[in-house]
């Protein structure tokens, strides 16, 4: 019997080897989707059973590989926080590694798949050692390897001026978060062994230096922005929006589904594990961004008509869920109150897993939708439900999922998150009390405003009548794809109705980042019952709320069958309106209206009507042209005159280049004397 | 013996109490709208009749429904239902009470408006989208305020879960508190809200432009209708017992109290008798609202609902 962490470094071993497999065999394309989407899902399968393997048994295992610089090896680790993300990347990562399969045929005789496949890995292997890395050397790598990786996946279908352009974004965005980490890790590894010598580097080093609380505060800072960025986290989210929907749709549902969680994996790392006890602060400031994230990321859901780009806003406004419970939790574990912060934490953990496999399922329906009708808009969709009769019921239980309605499994962790808001006592400090009943409010509109966009996207993709071109052929995908979503779903109703087990199981990893645990409490009152803190405090029942449905909608069923009842099919009545047209159902952007009226302040909103009429008159129209541009205040007001600026600073420094050799001695000669005059 | 089967009784009194009490509630409004009005009222009965009468008639369906259009009406009664045996009404000793506490009560209530919604834009029909799209922008605004306001009740009483909070604001001698004032306030707005009352929605209008819940409606008929209005009688009901258990819970039996059922259930007839006066006396004197006015009014109820809470954890 392998341990987890040989299981894991097996897998990334062969994810290596696969992307390299890959490389050598580019001309045999239609073989080498499916073998290699095929090794991948078995590599992800033995990456995930590693990793519920070690937050099954509590279990820490680490290794020195002797690579590296000289005096420098690479320092590997796997605990249960470490094995939670590993378990859920490859959870996620089995799910679309068998839609690819599917997925990827799209493309043949179109474009050569390889460097999808090669990057894919490559990607695959990176968020792994990400996971699984030990001292600050090896993770910085790591981290580089899962950003290249990703950009050139972004970057794969790169005729489209936009997807160069989310690249670009992208990889920008992910440096500038790499260099903040950089120096976060600086600060503490100088602590930890004296700015003078490098055997600071090893985050056991760094657990163990004692730093001064204006330097942690500095070092958490830093590592938080870095790792804010790379998360997506309002106001550093531009880059996800762009790049998200860019990428082909397996890999976006990795990227949303799982890449931003090692962000998250970051945050508790440095925050709690190499820091010790956060500061209450950090955790105040770690709620309000979430916060943020999460009313203004949904707020941009709603506005959007392009199916990936509304799922990948929807992606801000999980990750500030996920952030509002870590800050929470950050502000319990402050006041030492360890049941509470190992209750919030779990319900981030769950909430995490819940959106890796929602998130993951939707990005993948998406995909499917693509690969049917080659059409990302929803004004030009509708009336799927009809033509593809195994993804609208899949899809359909990855938006109940991510709206938070019950028996499916986003309810759960919203209403864990929920109860670590009313079970919070009074705390010391008029801020932070504060804090609670407005996050409490912010966390209520997000959940209520998820559920209107999720309406939005199912209904008008799936439901009403055909809107784009007339006569398009419009096909199930194949059953790969299928497969994949199915499991996603699956997993979703799952994770949703047994969360008792769920908790049961991840409970280790609370134990060992806060010294807590809920997972006697949660199953006190037996498995049928999930109970947080106490029964008398609080009590949720999923396997009951699932039964009940079925059984009255079966038995209504049944009673109405039993009698016979006769439907007759008809033309839709509508008020007695005749000759319907697709064209009269309401669209994406007239089901956003209301949220334009209401929350247009959160938007810069250009909205105009053209009237085209005879001869140029507007006297009498025959057309009329609707433009809306809806753009967020963030980007004019926080990127623009950055971009501006440097620019500006590019050209006047661009004045120092005149490509003619004097001149450049002549500075080498200057810097000479400069430096000899001050050394 | 029958102590043993006692809450398995009550349990089953509630549901049929449910099923019954929406119908009859709505029914004594309709009568009092009608003598406020100088009409001739057709009787308590009138809207279990309509039901029975829907019941047994054909069921059309739009040429183009999907599972979804037809599915709909039973996920809607049944989640409703559901909603129903976990309500304290007349005992707090229930014990499907536990299944859900007062957040996954929300949002059982939210499973069937995503379904309803979903339905709307089913058919492609104009008014349809129209229903769908109004109806989210009033429930994604209703439904956090209704949250908040439960919240500072939550808090008060120390539990999220209805039957204990019962019998916890019950058995504690009462003291008034300023956040439950703003939390009733906010409950009685949102209420009139979600069950589709003036001056938010007419449940009897249906002049296109002006529905909200009934645009979303228009293509049922048959058995599927009733069993979404009758749902939406239900949901009145539990609105008005929701209130009841939350604010004004004396009366209500305890746990292992047989002997107040009695006065349990003549409290409850008078509770809702009293607020049937008042939902008549709203909406005699007010008209409906622009549609945009409603964004205001629900904001209010959520403005005056986080006041409850934030007062809650300043002053008390």
């Amino acid at each position: 019997m392998p341990s987890p962490f040989e299981l894991v470094s097996a897998s990334i071993i062969v994810f290596l080897c696969i992307s390299l497999v890959s490389a050598l065999f580019a001309n045999r394309q239609s073989i080498l989707v499916k073998l290699s989407s095929a090794l991948s899902a078995a590599a992800c399968l033995v990456a995930a059973s590693g990793g519920f393997l070690s937050v099954l048994a509590g279990s820490t295992e680490a290794m020195v590989l002797p690579i590296g610089l000289p005096d420098m090896p690479f320092y590997m680790r796997l605990d249960p926080l470490a094995g939670f993300f590993v378990s859920i990347v490859g959870l996620l990562g089995f799910f679309v590694s068998v839609y690819s399969i599917g997925y990827l045929k799209g493309f043949l005789g179109r474009r050569s798949v390889t460097p999808l496949l090669v990057f894919y890995n490559i990607f695959m292997a990176g968020m792994l050692l990400v996971l699984v890395s030990d001292d600050a050397y090896f993770f910085m790598i790591a981290w580089e390897l899962m950003a290249v990786s990703s950009f050139f996946l972004v970057f794969f279908e790169d005729e489209k001026v936009q997807n160069r352009r989310a690249a670009f974004i992208y990889i920008l965005i992910a440096h500038i978060g790499a260099v903040l980490i950089l120096l976060s890790f600086g600060i503490m590894a100088g602590f930890a062994a004296g700015f003078e010598s490098f055997n600071g580097y090893t985050f056991s080093a760094m657990r163990s230096a004692n730093m001064p609380a204006v330097w942690a505060s500095i070092a958490f800072l830093l590592a938080f922005a870095g790792f804010a960025a790379k998360a997506g986290v309002i106001p550093l989210h531009v880059w996800l929006p762009e790049a998200h929907p860019a990428a082909p749709s397996n890999v976006s549902a990795l990227m949303s589904g799982v890449m931003l969680k090692t962000a998250i994996y970051g945050i508790i790392r440095v925050g709690f594990d190499m820091m010790g006890t956060p500061q209450w602060w950090w955790g105040g400031l770690v709620l309000v961004l979430g916060l943020f994230s999460a009313v203004l990321g949904i707020l941009y859901a709603l506005m959007q008509s392009d199916i990936k780009k509304l799922l990948a806003y929807s992606s801000v406004e999980n990750i500030g869920i996920i952030l509002i419970a870590v800050g929470l939790s950050m502000m319990f574990a402050y006041l030492k109150l360890n049941t509470l912060a190992a209750l919030a934490m779990v319900a981030a953990f769950y909430h995490m897993l819940n959106h890796a496999v929602f998130k993951g399922l939707l990005f993948m329906g998406a995909g499917a939708i693509l690969h049917a009708t080659h059409e990302r808009s929803m004004e030009a969709l509708g009336g799927l439900i009809g033509k593809m009769k195994w993804t609208a019921p899949l899809f359909l239980a990855g938006c109940l999922s991510a709206s938070a309605l019950p028996p499916f499994n986003g309810f759960v962790s919203e209403w864990l998150i929920f109860q670590s808001f009313l079970l919070t006592p009074a705390l010391p400090g008029r801020l932070i009390n504060l804090l609670i009943p407005l996050g409490a409010a912010a966390l209520a509109l997000t959940a209520a405003l998820g559920a209107r966009g999720f309406v939005k996207v199912f209904g008008i993709t799936f439901l009403g009548k055909w809107r784009g071109r007339q006569g398009a052929l419009v096909t199930e995908v194949d059953w790969p794809m299928r497969a994949g979503m199915l499991m996603a779903a699956l997993s979703c109703l799952l994770l949703g109705i047994f969360p008792n087990l769920v908790i049961g199981w991840l409970d280790a990893v609370p134990a060992s980042v806060v010294g807590g645990g809920i997972g006697e409490t949660a199953k006190a009152s037996g498995w049928l019952w999930l109970t947080p803190v106490a029964a008398e405090r609080a009590s949720y029942s999923a396997p009951l709320v699932f039964f009940w449905m079925v059984l009255v909608v079966g038995a209504l069923y049944l009673i109405f069958r039993a009698r016979g009842g006769t439907v007759r099919r008809a033309p839709a009545w509508d008020c007695g309106f005749e000759k319907m047209t697709s064209r009269m159902q309401y669209t994406a952007t007239s089901m956003s209206m209301p949220t334009r009226r209401i929350f247009g302040f959160a938007f810069s909103i250009k909205e105009a009507v053209t009237v085209i009429g005879r001869g140029g008159s507007a006297i009498f129209p025959e057309k009329f042209l609707y433009r809306l541009k809806v753009r967020d205040h963030i980007w004019n007001f926080g990127y623009k005159p950055v971009s501006v600026a440097s620019f500006w600073l590019a050209r006047k420094v661009g004045r120092l280049q005149h490509g003619r050799i004097q001149i450049y001695l002549l500075y080498s000669f200057i810097t000479l004397v400069v430096l000899l005059v001050f050394a | 013996m029958i102590r043993q089967y006692y809450p398995i009784l009550i349990e089953s009194l509630q549901v049929i109490l449910v099923l019954l009490g929406g119908p009859l509630l709505v029914g004594w409004v309709r009568m009092l709208k009608c003598w406020t009005q100088g009409r001739r009222s057709a009787g308590l009965l009138q809207p279990m009749r309509d039901v029975t009468k829907l019941f047994v008639k054909e069921t059309v369906l739009a040429e183009n429904a999907s599972w979804i259009f037809r599915s709909t009406p039973y996920i809607v009664f049944g989640a409703t239902l559901m909603a129903g045996a976990i309500i304290p009404v007349v005992s707090a000793d229930l014990p499907l009470a536990a299944t859900a506490d007062i957040i996954a009560l929300v949002a059982i209530f939210a499973l069937a408006r995503f379904f309803t919604a979903l339905a709307g834009l089913d058919t492609g029909t104009a008014f349809g989208g129209m229903g769908t799209s109004r109806e989210m922008m009033v429930s994604s605004l209703a439904e956090p305020a209704v949250l908040m306001s439960v919240f500072t009740v939550s808090l008060v009483s120390h539990s999220t879960s209805l039957s204990h909070m019962v019998h916890e604001l019950t058995t504690v001698s009462f003291v008034l508190r300023p956040s439950l004032a703003f939390a009733l306030l906010a409950f009685i707005l949102i209420a009139i809200a979600e069950t589709g009352r003036i001056p938010v929605d007419n449940p009897s209008t249906h002049l296109e432009l002006t529905m909200i819940h009934e645009a979303m409606l228009l293509e049922y008929s048959g058995r599927h209708l009733a069993l979404i209005e009758w749902a939406s009688m239900m949901k009145l009901f539990l609105f008005a017992s929701l209130g009841i258990a939350l604010f004004l819970p004396w009366g209500i039996a305890g746990i292992d109290d047989p002997g107040m059922l009695p006065v349990a259930l003549v409290a409850l007839a008078v509770k809702l008798a009293l607020t049937g006066v008042f939902i008549v006396l709203v909406e005699t004197g007010l008209s409906k609202m622009r549609i945009f006015r409603v964004a205001e009014f629900l904001g209010m109820a959520f403005l005056l609902a986080s006041l409850g809470m934030l007062s809650y954890f300043i002053l008390e």
